[in-house]
């Protein structure tokens, strides 16, 4: 295709993403090394047959004209990435210093905010990113070896966790899950405690919402790994059985390397996916036990104070954090295209 | 012997699925049949069995279901109104995402320049990252220029963070058709736009519905972008039901929710229903070109 045809047809949507997504970033960045101006005060002197009085109060005009001319606000470099809201190297070093032994460090360190989202948020993801690719396969399996009448009601079924909102997935569970709900009711019932409740613990909660991240992610693995299992060359399988191998071993040496690079894929987009867990800590209410990087950024942005600054540098370190997470797919894409080349 | 243990194995497998397709479907029915009951029976504190039976609800309305949460939903809490944002929302993200993605997309799967690739990659990098993380970098302008909380700024933005993701669907898609196709059309006299718009785009139709079927599933459970970007009256669906967990719960309506969850759950329902196909082959169309 010719330089200029190819313009014409990527410019609405090269400009989309121009004007919506890399232009947003910049002025994130900048937006993460600036601060709201401060109110400009202005002390005058009041004079009255009593006395007089120094009066501090703030310069509107002032203010005004210097939010005009420097609409950004106050540079202050990395100052917001090494407060108290995000990394925090004060608190971090004083830690470090005081704490015994790891266990001790980690522990003071979800003290503080940032850390506690991040620690949540690597834990979510690397818990149901592996626990998600079992289940899908162990399930793809069982639906590749039941009726065919069978499977295409499974799979509408397999789909809901999935396809439903998280939000609205997670809400439903919380419901269930309410020491009022059915879930609520049965874990009492099965603890004989009638008090239990699974919002009260910080384990717990991580628990519930790791279980929900795997529910909700489960139908993913399972249709890309049953899609994969339609193309395993049936020849390899019928040797094997002749070899004598048994299903277990057909899973280990013949179906799971063939299946490899699926494996690879869903691992990719569920670490990626998994990593910008946020709707289920609004479900859920899981707030006080459970944040996410996500999940700060929306409490920044959020309320009557909408505090940017700080929003745009979580966000910042967030998408530093993807790029860490995603930067051996790009290698590789990178490899395969100079390979291709 | 071996044909007893065959068995067992099978017997195993088939437990295995039911237990799984339990989980996956339970949560939505015993949902959508506690809407029709009262709160005393969703969240029954004396006994579970009155959420299937609906003892209180009973008591109250003389039936064992009542539409009442729906009608609280829908009419006093005016749900129809997000219901309808939605439909808007979702219906222009839809359209606009596939007009521009699919011209783009064109384009990157018939050009071997180096910059085909570096545009792919970023689009790559774009689709890794969070919407939300973008949201600081909208807000200042968009209450500068007066567009905050509308539905047209919710839609560009919802179709601009899409937009990687459908180029890279689309992109896949059309590797797969031969370009001897378009290379044929232009020798019998079209112009590019010419091959795509009548060559092209017919043989296209079926991917082009299953990535229309993946924007609008991203439009309508998105719920960090709307809930930032639009003012109260103008709510979808999600951010609506976020706000009504807030209110209902201290005004003891919380079956308004339920209903507004269950009204929110259906179009999707329906929508695995008749495209489940299209869902599946759109799932591991990616998957499968490695």
């Amino acid at each position: 295709m010719k330089h200029k045809t190819f313009f014409w047809f990527i410019l609405p949507t090269f400009l989309a993403m121009l004007i919506f997504i890399f232009l947003p970033i910049i002025s994130v960045v900048l937006q993460s090394v600036h601060t709201p101006h401060e109110n400009v005060l202005i002390t005058v002197e009041n004079c009255d047959p009593f006395g007089c009085k120094k009066v501090t109060s703030i310069d509107h005009e002032a203010t005004k004209n210097l939010n005009q001319s420097e609409p950004l606000g106050k540079f202050v470099g990395l100052d917001i990435y090494f407060d108290r809201g995000h990394l925090a190297i004060e608190n971090f070093k004083l830690i470090w210093e005081n704490s015994e032994n790891i266990f001790s460090f980690v522990q003071s360190l979800s003290n503080l905010p940032f850390y506690k989202a991040v620690f949540f948020t690597l834990t979510f993801t690397f818990t149901v990113t592996p626990i998600m690719l079992l289940l899908g396969l162990l399930i793809a399996l069982g639906v590749n070896s039941i009726s065919k009448k069978l499977r295409g009601i499974v799979i509408f079924f397999s789909l809901l966790p999935m396809i439903v909102t998280p939000l609205i997935g997670s809400i439903i569970l919380f419901w269930m899950i309410d020491s009022r709900g059915i879930i609520g009711n049965l874990i009492q019932w099965l603890f004989d405690d009638p008090n239990l409740s699974l919002k009260a613990s910080t384990t717990l909660t991580w628990i519930m919402l790791i279980v929900y991240g795997v529910w909700h992610a489960i139908p993913f693995s399972f249709i890309v790994f049953y899609a994969g299992l339609q193309t395993v060359p049936k020849d390899q399988l019928e040797s094997a059985k002749i070899d004598g191998a048994n299903k277990f071993e057909e899973v280990i040496y013949i179906i799971i390397p063939h299946l490899m690079p699926l494996i690879t894929f869903v691992t990719l987009m569920q670490l990626m996916d998994n990593f910008r867990v946020f709707e289920p800590i609004v479900g859920f209410s899981a707030e006080a036990h459970a944040t996410s990087l996500s999940w700060i950024i929306f409490n920044d942005l959020g309320g009557e104070t909408r505090q940017l600054s700080a929003a745009a540098t979580s966000s910042i370190l967030t998408i530093i954090g993807v790029i860490i997470l995603l930067s051996p797919v790009l290698i590789r894409t990178w490899k395969d295209f100079k390979f291709k080349k | 012997m071996k044909k007893t243990s065959s068995n067992r194995f099978s017997t195993l497998i088939y437990s295995f699925i039911i237990i799984w397709v339990f989980l996956a479907s339970f949560p939505f029915f015993w949902t959508f049949w506690g809407s029709f009951k009262v709160e005393l029976d969703f969240f029954s504190i004396s006994n579970w069995y009155n959420a299937v039976t609906g003892k209180n609800t009973f008591d109250t309305y003389n039936s064992q279901f009542t539409g009442a949460g729906y009608e609280g939903a829908w009419v006093q809490e005016e749900f129809w109104r997000s219901f309808v944002n939605s439909a808007i929302v979702c219906f222009f993200v839809v359209l606009t995402s596939l007009t521009i993605g699919t011209l783009g997309a064109y384009a990157l799967s018939r050009s071997n320049y180096k910059y085909t690739f570096w545009l792919l990659i970023t689009a790559l990098i774009f689709r890794a990252m969070p919407p939300i993380t973008l949201v600081a970098g909208y807000l200042p302008p968009f209450f500068e220029w007066n567009i905050w909380g509308i539905l047209p700024t919710t839609i560009i933005v919802l179709v601009s963070i899409n937009q990687p993701f459908t180029l890279w669907m689309l992109h896949s898609f059309f590797q797969n058709i031969p370009k001897e196709l378009d290379e044929s059309a232009k020798v019998d006299g079209c112009s590019q736009f010419q091959a795509f718009r009548h060559v092209i785009i017919p043989v296209m139709w079926p991917g082009v519905i299953t990535t229309g079927l993946f924007s609008f599933l991203l439009a309508y459970n998105d719920f960090a972008v709307t809930a930032m970007l639009l003012s109260d009256e103008n709510r979808t669906m999600i951010p609506k039901i976020a706000a009504f967990l807030g209110t209902t719960y201290t005004e003891g309506n919380v079956m308004f929710a339920v209903a507004a969850v269950v009204s929110a759950t259906v179009p999707l329902f329906i929508l695995v229903m008749f495209f489940q196909k299209k869902i599946v082959s759109g799932l591991t169309q990616g998957a499968v070109k490695g």
